[in-house]
């Protein structure tokens, strides 16, 4: 059997496998699936320092192997996160990434700030969902945002700070460099890609707010190539995601430079798919004799 | 509790031109169904999601569904054919509230919200009421589970072009006969469920409605089928069909 423990940032993963942020909810529901301790990791709904109610329906549109969507980061707010979710989360023996956002700089920093404080693992930064009008994505897009948003994020945070970032860039390299200067301790990417959808019938777009995230196996190849880009360029972990549904995704996705994986879209075509991908991964390393998984990250022979 | 289950498929047959009945052998769904709830099935490997299809009847094992061939997914749900094995979870959300119904209960049905009715009025009928229904449809040749529905108890059918039953809306029915009943229950379009919600509310009786919208996982993770609600307050708030719902009550609901 091999060894599918990872150290990311000196956090201990179980196995490489976690979940992606806001296709998880806080793990109530998949958890009727299967023990989420079977897990590596679970990144949890984006978090917001208040209460936020998201956009109107329809939040989702079908597109050839994806989605769109547009929820606009629904959720319950930080305090109520940490007050009623951890206790629920901590009953299981995985990890816990909260992943935050804010409309500032401040607000960044105020929320890395507490969340730092609560009993979570790891903390992802969001600085790159496309469906808010204000922070989010256009954190994401330039290096001198990015580098201010992430300083002043990793001036408070007491634990390690992953920031996830927006493929809807020229260059990903280039803003993976400005994150890891401004001190990211790792990465995470792809988030989701812009995209649109309209009814030809009644001529209006399917989704409430004109645009919205395309996720699924649609946007694999994108993941993968930026994944490697963002690998060459800088020298932090990287949790690799966008499209994942099997085990041979997984290992194309760390021999492409990811050191951990988040699956999201495919749980909603199988809601086992993160434990069956991770057994395939298991199946996989034992066939090809790997002893340990870590050897995959950035195996890739050009 | 949400249940996985790989189904082989019993039977499908074409009940009007769009409208196909699918039995399948569920033990573990169908056992745990209740009134009002959904199944959410994958429709072929080229799909990502799964479709949302109401429950029409569950006993003995058995999961029928009575679903509209509109798009892709359920044009390929279409196809299948007895032997054919589906991915089924369920089931899923909340279903109507049986417990406050009253003697006289009215299951109002609109197009292909009529299927999900069938099971409801049937566990009422069960319960030791009198049930009523009164079934919407476009014409004569979009009438489904005519018979069925006449064995649980009184039957009113309406179409929009009077070329069966009564000529009008389900809407016109319960205006005439709003003082019979002692409850509501309904499932169709938007529209057609907020003018029930006033005919009852103006009768001062309850109305529960069966909602629908775009989902995604189906099982309250992805928080995509939104459906405005009345925050405490007043404002707004985002409950999920596919979890806090399909069935509401009306006046939860921000029409």
């Amino acid at each position: 059997m091999a060894d599918l423990r990872v150290n990311f940032c000196g956090v201990e993963l179980k196995n490489p496998v976690t979940t992606a942020s806001g296709t998880f909810g806080f793990g109530h529901e998949y958890g009727e699936f299967y023990d989420l301790g079977e897990l590596g990791g679970i990144g949890v709904k984006g978090l917001t320092p208040e209460e936020r109610l998201g956009n109107p329906a329809p939040r989702i549109a079908e597109t050839p192997m994806g989605i769109l969507n547009c929820v606009g980061l629904q959720n319950p707010g930080v305090d109520r996160f940490i007050e009623e979710q951890i206790p629920f989360l901590r009953q299981y023996d995985t990890r816990i990434i909260a992943n935050v956002s804010g409309t500032t700089v401040e607000e960044y920093a105020g929320i890395v700030e507490k969340i730092s404080d609560a009993d979570v693992d790891l903390i992802e930064m969001n600085i790159s969902c496309p469906n808010v009008k204000c922070g989010g994505l256009t954190f994401g897009t330039q290096p001198k945002m990015v580098e201010e948003v992430v300083s002043a994020a990793k001036r408070v945070a007491k634990k390690p700070l992953i920031v996830k970032l927006s493929p809807n860039v020229t260059d990903i390299a280039e803003i993976a460099r400005a994150a890891v200067s401004a001190g990211a301790d790792a990465l995470s990417l792809i988030n989701t890609l812009l995209g649109m959808r309209i009814d030809v019938e009644s001529r209006r777009p399917i989704l409430s707010n004109i645009m919205g995230g395309l996720s699924g196996p649609a946007v694999f190849p994108v993941a993968v190539r930026m994944v490697y880009q963002v690998h060459q360029a800088v020298d932090v972990p990287i949790i690799g995601m966008g499209g994942i549904r099997t085990g041979r995704d997984i290992v194309e996705m760390m021999l492409a430079g990811a050191s951990a994986v988040a699956i999201g879209t495919a749980c909603f075509a199988d809601p086992m798919a993160p434990v069956r991908a991770l057994h395939e991964l298991e199946q996989f390393l034992d066939e090809h004799g790997i002893a340990s998984v870590t050897e995959l990250t950035g195996g890739l022979r050009i | 509790m949400s249940i996985q289950e790989l189904c082989t498929v019993r039977d499908n047959r074409q009940l009007t031109g769009s409208v196909f009945a699918l039995t399948l052998e569920a033990p573990r769904i169908s056992s745990a169904a209740a009134p009002g709830q959904f199944v959410h099935i994958a429709c072929g490997e080229a799909r990502l999601l799964r479709r949302p299809i109401s429950i029409c009847q569950a006993h003995d094992g058995l999961l029928k569904l009575v679903f509209a061939a509109k798009g892709e997914g359920t044009q390929w749900l279409s196809r299948c054919s007895a032997g054919d094995v589906v991915d089924v979870l369920g089931p899923l959300g909340h279903g109507f509230d049986l417990s406050a119904l009253g003697d006289r209960p009215v299951f109002i049905g609109g197009g292909i919200g009529v299927p999900p009715m069938l099971q409801t009025m049937q566990a009422a009928r069960a319960a030791g009421a009198q049930p009523t229904a009164i079934l919407g449809f476009r014409s004569r040749d979009a009438v489904i589970l005519e018979d069925d529905f006449r064995a649980a108890g009184t039957v009113y059918i309406a179409t929009d072009d009077g070329s069966y039953g009564i000529h009008g809306f389900v809407s016109d029915v319960l205006r005439a006969h709003i003082g019979a009943f002692t409850s509501v229950c309904c499932c169709g379009p938007k529209p057609m469920l907020r003018a029930l919600a006033e005919i009852a509310q103006a009768a001062g009786i309850p109305c529960q409605v069966s909602m629908e919208e775009r989902m995604g996982c189906g099982i309250g993770a992805c928080l995509v089928c939104a459906c405005a609600l009345k925050a405490e307050d007043g404002a707004v708030r985002y409950g999920h069909v596919c979890k806090d719902g399909p069935v509401f009550y009306a006046e939860e609901v921000q029409w």
